[in-house]
Parts: C-alpha cells; sequence; structure tokens
C-alpha cells in the first residue's frame, strides 16, 4: 500500500511537469493550430539560462525569476522572426519551421555548454518531505509551484482583459478583430506564456533528470501524450492529462512486470495511439464540428 | 449634414476575380443607410473591403481621413463597429464575456459595466441569460447579443451584414425597430445591408441599390420603395 501511494506521489510530481508542458503545446496549437516540437529544447535552453545565471553568482530565485522573464521575451521573439512571416504558409512549411528550430536549439545548446551531464541544484532540496518517506521535498516543491503557476493562469485567462482578449483571438480571430483586438499580438504573447511555462517546468524536472540538451526529449513525448489524452482543444484537458499521464507511467513501471524505465516512454507513445483511435477530440476536448 | 465616410472609386477582389468595381457613396453623420441587391453582388465585400478584411483599391474616408491601410482592429477603434454576416458570436464564451469583448478597446472601465446593464434595457433576453454560453442562445438571441457586442464599443458607425438572415419574421420586426431607437436615440450611423428589401427600406432613410459590384441606384429610401421599376427589376417584391 505504501508503495502504491508513493508512486501516486511520485506520478502527481513528474506529472505536474508534464502537465506544463501540456499546457505550453496547447497555447500555441490553440493560437496558431499547430504543435511546437521545439517546446521542450525552448524549455531546456532557459534551463540552461538558469544555470548559467547561477554559475555567475546569481540565486536560485533571482536565476529562476530572471530566466522566465528571458523565456517569455525570447518565446515573443521567436514568435515574431519566425512562425509570424509563416502565418498564411501550409502546415508542412510551418511543420519544417519547428523541426528546424528543435534542431538549432539543441545546436546552440550543446555548443554553447556541451553535452556532458550537468547537476542541477534544488531549491527545495531533497530530504522526505514533513518527516513522510512517500515524497521528497523537492517532489512536494515540483508539486506545488505546478499548482501556483496553473492558479495564476486560470486567473489571468478568467478575470483580466488581456486574458479575455486571448482567449477570443483563439477561438475566433476573425471576430476577435472585429471587436479591436490585435491578434497578431495575442499570438505573440501566447507564445511568450508558453515559453515562459516550459522553462518553469524545464527548472524544476532538471534536478530529477539531469541538465544537458536531451533532457526534454522524454518529457515534451510525455507533454504531447498529456495533450493528446486531455485534448488538444481544451487547456483544462492538458493539465489533467499530464497528471493522469504521470501517475499511469508509474503504475505501470511498478506493477506490470517487464516494463521497469526503458517500456515506460513507448507505453506514452502507444497512449497517444490509442486516444488517436478511440477518442481522438482527448477526454476534455470537444469535438470540432464545422458548419457548412 | 457632413459625411462621416466617403467611400470612392472603391474595387475589391478575391485572388484574381474582382468583386466590386469600383463603388461611390458617402453616408452622412446620423443616417440610416441600407445597401440593397441580390445574393453576389458585393453587398458583404463593401463591408468587409471598409473594416480591411478583403483586398480593395480606391479611397475610403472615415471623418475626412483615409483609413484604406488601417488593419482591421485599427479601423474598429476608430468606433466602427461590424456584425458580421453569421453574427461571429464567440460560442464557447458567455453572454457577458462577450459585452466585455466588444468593449474591449475602450479604457473608460467605469462605464462599461454600466453600458452592460443598457444593453440589457436594450435586449432583456440577454439579462436573463448572462451568464450562459452564447453558442446555446437562439438565432435571435445571437443577433440581439452580436449588435448588443458592437453597441459596447460605443460606435459612431455600425455595420450590419444581413442581420435578418435566418430569423423568425417577428424577431426581424423586433430588431429592426430597437435598430432604429439605437439610430435616433444614441445617433449612432448605421449601414445595414439587408436581402429583406421591404422592411429595410422601411427602416433606412437613404438606400443604395448594388448589382454586380456597381451601384445601380441610389436616393431616399422612401423614393426607392414607391419607384415600381427598381422594385421589380432589382428587389423583387
Amino acid at each position: 500500500m505504501e508503495l502504491f501511494a508513493n508512486q501516486i506521489l511520485a506520478g502527481i510530481a513528474t506529472g505536474a511537469i508534464y502537465a506544463c508542458m501540456a499546457l505550453a503545446v496547447v497555447m500555441i496549437y490553440q493560437a496558431i493550430d499547430h504543435l511546437n516540437f521545439a517546446q521542450g529544447e525552448m524549455a531546456m535552453f532557459s534551463t540552461f539560462v538558469s544555470w548559467q545565471l547561477m554559475q555567475w553568482g546569481v540565486p536560485y530565485w533571482g536565476a529562476f525569476v530572471l530566466t522566465v522573464a528571458f523565456s517569455f521575451a525570447a518565446g515573443i521573439a521567436i514568435e515574431r522572426l519566425l512562425f509570424k512571416p509563416l502565418a498564411k504558409a501550409p502546415v508542412l512549411t510551418n511543420v519544417a519551421g519547428f523541426i528546424a528550430l528543435y534542431a538549432i536549439i539543441n545546436s546552440v545548446a550543446g555548443l554553447i555548454w556541451d553535452f556532458t551531464i550537468k547537476q542541477y541544484p534544488t531549491p527545495f532540496g531533497s530530504s522526505p518531505f514533513l518527516g513522510s518517506q512517500l515524497i521528497s521535498t523537492h517532489q512536494a516543491g515540483m508539486i506545488g509551484i505546478t499548482l501556483l503557476m496553473l492558479l495564476l493562469l486560470f486567473f489571468f485567462f478568467r478575470f483580466t482583459r488581456v486574458g479575455l482578449a486571448m482567449r477570443a483571438a483563439a477561438s475566433l480571430p476573425e471576430s476577435a478583430r472585429l471587436v479591436g483586438i490585435n491578434t497578431s499580438w495575442m499570438i505573440a504573447l501566447g507564445w511568450g506564456m508558453a515559453a515562459a511555462i516550459g522553462s518553469v517546468a524545464g527548472m524544476m524536472i532538471a534536478p530529477v533528470v539531469f541538465l544537458e540538451p536531451n533532457m526534454m526529449l522524454g518529457v515534451l513525448i510525455y507533454g504531447f501524450a498529456a495533450a493528446v489524452l486531455g485534448g488538444l482543444s481544451s487547456p483544462f484537458g492538458a493539465v489533467m492529462g499530464g497528471f493522469l499521464v504521470g501517475i499511469f507511467e508509474n503504475l505501470v513501471g511498478t506493477y506490470i512486470p517487464g516494463v521497469g524505465n526503458e517500456l515506460k516512454l513507448p507505453i506514452a507513445l502507444a497512449l497517444i495511439i490509442i486516444v488517436l483511435v478511440v477518442k481522438p477530440a482527448g477526454l476534455f476536448g470537444r469535438a470540432i464540428v464545422k458548419r457548412v | 449634414m457632413t459625411a462621416m465616410l466617403n467611400v470612392k472609386d472603391l474595387r475589391a477582389y478575391y485572388g484574381q476575380v474582382q468583386a466590386l468595381h469600383g463603388l461611390n457613396f458617402s453616408l452622412n453623420e446620423g443616417s440610416l443607410t441600407t445597401l440593397l441587391g441580390a445574393n453576389g453582388a458585393g453587398k458583404t465585400t463593401t463591408l468587409r473591403a471598409i473594416c480591411n478584411m478583403v483586398r480593395s483599391t480606391g479611397a475610403i474616408e472615415f471623418d475626412g481621413k483615409p483609413i484604406g491601410t488601417r488593419s482591421t482592429e485599427n479601423v474598429v477603434r476608430l468606433g466602427i463597429a461590424h456584425v458580421p454576416q453569421g453574427r461571429g458570436t464567440f460560442t464557447t464564451m458567455t453572454v457577458e464575456e462577450n459585452l466585455q469583448l466588444g468593449a474591449i478597446t475602450r479604457t473608460d472601465k467605469k462605464n462599461i459595466v454600466a453600458d452592460i446593464e443598457r444593453m440589457y434595457d436594450h435586449f432583456p433576453k440577454l439579462k436573463e441569460r448572462y451568464s450562459q454560453q452564447a453558442g446555446t442562445l437562439s438565432g435571435g438571441e445571437q443577433q440581439m447579443l452580436a449588435v448588443a457586442r458592437a453597441l459596447m464599443l460605443r460606435p459612431r458607425l455600425m455595420l450590419l451584414d444581413e442581420p435578418s438572415f435566418g430569423l423568425a419574421p417577428l424577431i426581424v420586426r423586433d430588431l429592426f425597430r430597437i435598430l432604429g431607437k439605437i439610430n435616433r436615440e444614441e445617433k449612432v450611423t448605421i449601414l445595414v445591408v439587408e436581402q429583406n428589401a421591404q422592411l429595410a427600406l422601411e427602416l433606412a432613410d437613404q438606400a443604395h441599390v448594388i448589382e454586380t459590384g456597381r451601384i445601380v441606384m441610389s436616393g431616399n429610401a422612401k423614393d426607392i420603395a414607391n419607384n415600381e421599376d427598381v422594385r421589380k427589376s432589382y428587389l423583387g417584391y
């Protein structure tokens, strides 16, 4: 029983990271109808930036805040420079753009910081949380930071004018322009926020997976699985999908013999395929019905 | 009366296809004008060209200043509200959120709440349903919401694209009565595109008849309604 509870809690902790990545992917998907394959690399690069800041002597939380701000600005810059010009281009052109971005960020990070694995600090320590063996303080911190961020995002989208404008621009761009919303900047803002959310996920998961240019590859695939499971049209679904995938992954790895760590990733991929076949809109998504 | 909107030699294109062939007309401040014509005549395109939602050439002036190069959202910010065909309702959002979106460019936050109340006075049905998802409203209610959303901009000019489309005759009457009231009481200049010519001519004071991208007849709405030749050849009633 203790093992079970332990696995559930650990699943929620990593699930929180998947939820962040899924949310970042869904935010961009809602804005421009494309999956950002480079979301994980953007998060990885941000994490390296925070590591570099700490190497230069900036304290953890200072580096954390600076990195989130940097990521926000970088997300906007990527949209302005690369994806705004591609806005009316065919799907495949955009896919090529994402893959190029993936490769470029990965290589540049390797060039600057090389490919050796680095330790990454946790501000929460790794002792047992509240004296319980079930969960470590870092895992608890991961869950706490993620929930705080999700709560802030919820309030932002629900109760602020910019949040309302962003939702409007994502759901019906033409109508949004007709009430005077600059939809192009709303998309850029969405990119900035997605990059910032990703950077938080990267900094939270780095102490677990260690810092290196390929650290987010697996995480992003879980993030995709979470987004597909929850439904690409639903930010709430993406977050729930993240937690579900995290728990599912841990339970399968623990209780199904022969799965272990090696087969966890294929299970995430299998999950994507099964959901796409059985319920393409995801658990919380709405099927897109177009009136003709 | 001075001309608020001046359209000169307006030509519009969808790809290679030319939809408007040199339109000229102007709207006086405070007027209620209707643009009539058959399917495919270019009525919707004219409205879309004013808001720069379709490629066009020619001159469009608002208050004497050219607006042809402004983006759609910047045209709207001048106080030109556009109720598009199909209403453009934000169906996944609540009625109240739709109204707030109408005022999203306004900076006078204090007055927005009062304006929402004012819309509920105009359209009591919307008040009953303020927390409901807009997509669950009936067609008539959604059209009311679209008009209310446009009014939340406190527009000086309102463009309406076939507001009667798909609505029951009684509801159309009601809607047109409210449009007349808005025009008189709130001094909003209105340009309404209609296929329901008879009703539109009753409501409007000016009318333009458009055929295959050209204006073929302009004048006082009453005169056009009384001109049997025009009615038979262009308006079909």
